[in-house]
């Protein structure tokens, strides 16, 4: 059905978004690379100049580069855990019959749509406060001491505000997944005897395991790169103690800048992140075949 | 079916869920709740009923002109979606209905750019952007919104358009519509649906959108991503004003998006879980 003729304009419709995308990607990317290889700053210009891995050596020598390798991995690792768990869980309980499930999707969602700022500042000062948040309150209450969060345990408290916005996004994607279930089979298995549990694992987990890589897959991609709770609640303190691998790169470009490393740090994270666009490339590939 | 749900079941269902629900909805029912609040009812521990002052919210407007970030923020995230509409619809056009050879790979490939990390390329957008004037403008910050979405907008467009029937395009070609006319009468009918949803997921992302509206903008062009963060340096530190700000700022999408929760889950899964 493709003439020259259409395949040509179809060329000619594309052209605009793949070269844009290209440019934006390719021409950004190239600088970083060419500058993680500069001893560049704009406040010192005089000692610039080529300097090869010396800025790969001294971002990793950075004692602040390892433990944002690991804040970043531990935050990844966390909320996952957090909200897949909690997402299953939260769908389950959703999808039972009940009055109200409207609201009560719409209660669950929106979390979601709270810009992050917002929802690091609201966990910051009317939750967290150690001396007006809300959970001060209740540790007075049971007569407590209040926990200065992010003095104290700065990786969990941005663990917690950053599960509290992606729960929901699992939570509905997970319950979506769910809803799509053949309501015969549940009920054929229900006929069989087969319990809550085992109609669980051999019924539902499975026709959710889909659902499941792409919500793994799509939150890694946006948990990489957590940058602006971090930057509102600790401003990656105390320390080093809650900075992660785009935090730091932030720095070194933005505060210190020390262009060189910063760029050695970016080209790191874009690195981190196509070991993980690989198999979440392939996870979504597959859907494309479908 | 219907008889299997005893009616007790059904309370206990209906009691976790609202408990569960109304705790995560907790924290931004306490912000709205704090907003209606004076300064000095603010910080006087917990309290849920407000003495309904509005007094918050004209601070914050006198005090900080929060209405020219909402302007922004509303001007950058129409704009850089229509923008990214306008590119992206032929692409996604072309895409689902002349798939060429390569038309997966594209897509892949346009899909693993929206994995790049925004920081890996921070440096050399700012230096750019601050060579051409761009810093702080709002065209400069519209462009670069658009381009991040714009893999999201291609992606979620070319399933929809997937969906529409080839052959009822190949009967219009076949009656002799030009292609103007295939595009205009036949296909946009067609596709509005898809579009629109498009156009709001994309609009909650751009308004949502945090780095770049952050690290590009000091002033003029600055949206309520980065006037809310202005709020967490210690002196502006005002609980009430600091709700009803929060409140304003996600008053307008947490509406939009209610009504979007659908065409959140296949945009934002590339169409994988419908």
């Amino acid at each position: 059905m493709a003439t020259q003729q259409t395949r040509s304009l179809a060329r000619f419709m594309m052209a605009p978004s793949v070269v844009l995308l290209f440019v934006w990607m390719i021409v950004p990317l190239a600088f970083t690379l060419w500058f993680s290889f500069q001893q560049y700053n704009p406040l010192n210009p005089i000692r610039d100049g080529f300097v090869g891995f010396s800025n790969y050596a001294l971002f990793y020598s950075n004692p602040a580069f390892l433990q944002s390798i690991l804040n970043t991995l531990i935050l990844v690792a966390s909320v996952l855990l957090i909200t897949v768990i909690g997402g299953i869980l939260l769908a389950l309980l959703i999808d039972q019959p009940m009055w109200g499930q409207g609201i009560v999707r719409i209660l669950v969602i929106s979390p979601f749509f709270v810009m992050p700022p917002v929802a690091a500042l609201v966990w910051k000062n009317m939750i967290m406060h150690p001396q007006y948040g809300v959970f001060a309150d209740i540790a007075r209450f049971f007569g407590g001491q209040p926990i200065d969060w992010f003095g104290q345990y700065p990786m969990l408290a941005i663990i917690i505000i950053v599960a509290w916005q992606w729960l929901p996004f699992a939570t509905l994607i997970l319950l979506t997944s769910l809803q799509s279930l053949d309501g015969e089979q549940k009920e054929a298995a229900e006929m069989d005897g087969a319990g809550f549990v085992s109609r669980f694992i051999y019924l539902t987990l499975p026709h959710m395991s889909r659902a499941i890589t792409v919500v793994i897959l799509i939150q890694t991609i946006f948990l990489l790169s957590v940058y602006a709770e971090i930057l509102v609640t600790t401003n990656g303190g105390p320390g080093y103690a809650s900075t992660n691998l785009p935090f730091l790169v932030y720095q070194k470009a933005l505060l210190e800048f020390k262009i060189g490393q910063a760029s050695a740090g970016g080209i790191i994270a874009v690195i981190l992140a196509n070991i993980v666009a690989f198999f979440a490339m392939r996870a979504v590939g597959k859907n494309l075949d479908r | 079916m219907a008889r299997a749900v005893s009616t007790q079941h059904k309370t206990i269902a209906t009691a976790a869920a609202w408990i569960v629900a109304l705790l995560i909805f907790f924290p931004i029912l306490y912000t709205i709740i704090t907003s209606f609040k004076s300064e000095q009812e603010a910080i006087q521990g917990f309290n849920l009923f407000p003495s309904g002052t509005t007094e918050s919210y004209t601070a914050v407007e006198a005090q900080s002109g929060y209405f020219k970030f909402f302007l922004n923020s509303v001007f950058l995230s129409v704009g850089s979606t229509i923008l990214a509409l306008l590119v992206a619809i032929p692409a996604a056009w072309s895409m689902a209905f002349s798939p060429g050879k390569w038309t997966k790979d594209i897509l892949m490939w346009m899909l693993s750019t929206k994995m790049m990390p925004a920081v890996a390329v921070l440096f050399p957008i700012y230096l750019i952007f601050r060579d051409t004037g761009l810093l702080d403008s709002r065209i400069g910050l519209m462009i670069m919104l658009m381009l991040i979405n714009l893999p999201i907008v291609v992606w979620m467009l070319y399933t929809y358009f997937r969906e529409i029937p080839g052959e009822i395009l190949e009967a219009a070609r076949m009656d002799g519509a030009s292609l103007w006319n295939e595009i205009v009468y036949v296909l946009t009918p067609m596709a509005v649906p898809g579009i629109a949803s498009t156009m709001l997921l994309n609009i909650i992302l751009a308004w949502n959108e945090a780095f770049w509206t952050i690290r590009l903008t000091t002033t003029e062009a600055a949206p309520l991503t980065a006037f809310i963060s202005s709020f967490s340096s210690p002196q502006g530190l005002f609980w009430a004003k600091l709700s009803a700000a929060s409140t304003l700022a996600i008053a307008p999408i947490l509406i939009m998006g209610w009504f979007s929760q659908k065409q959140l889950v296949r945009g934002l899964t590339f169409g994988a879980v419908k």
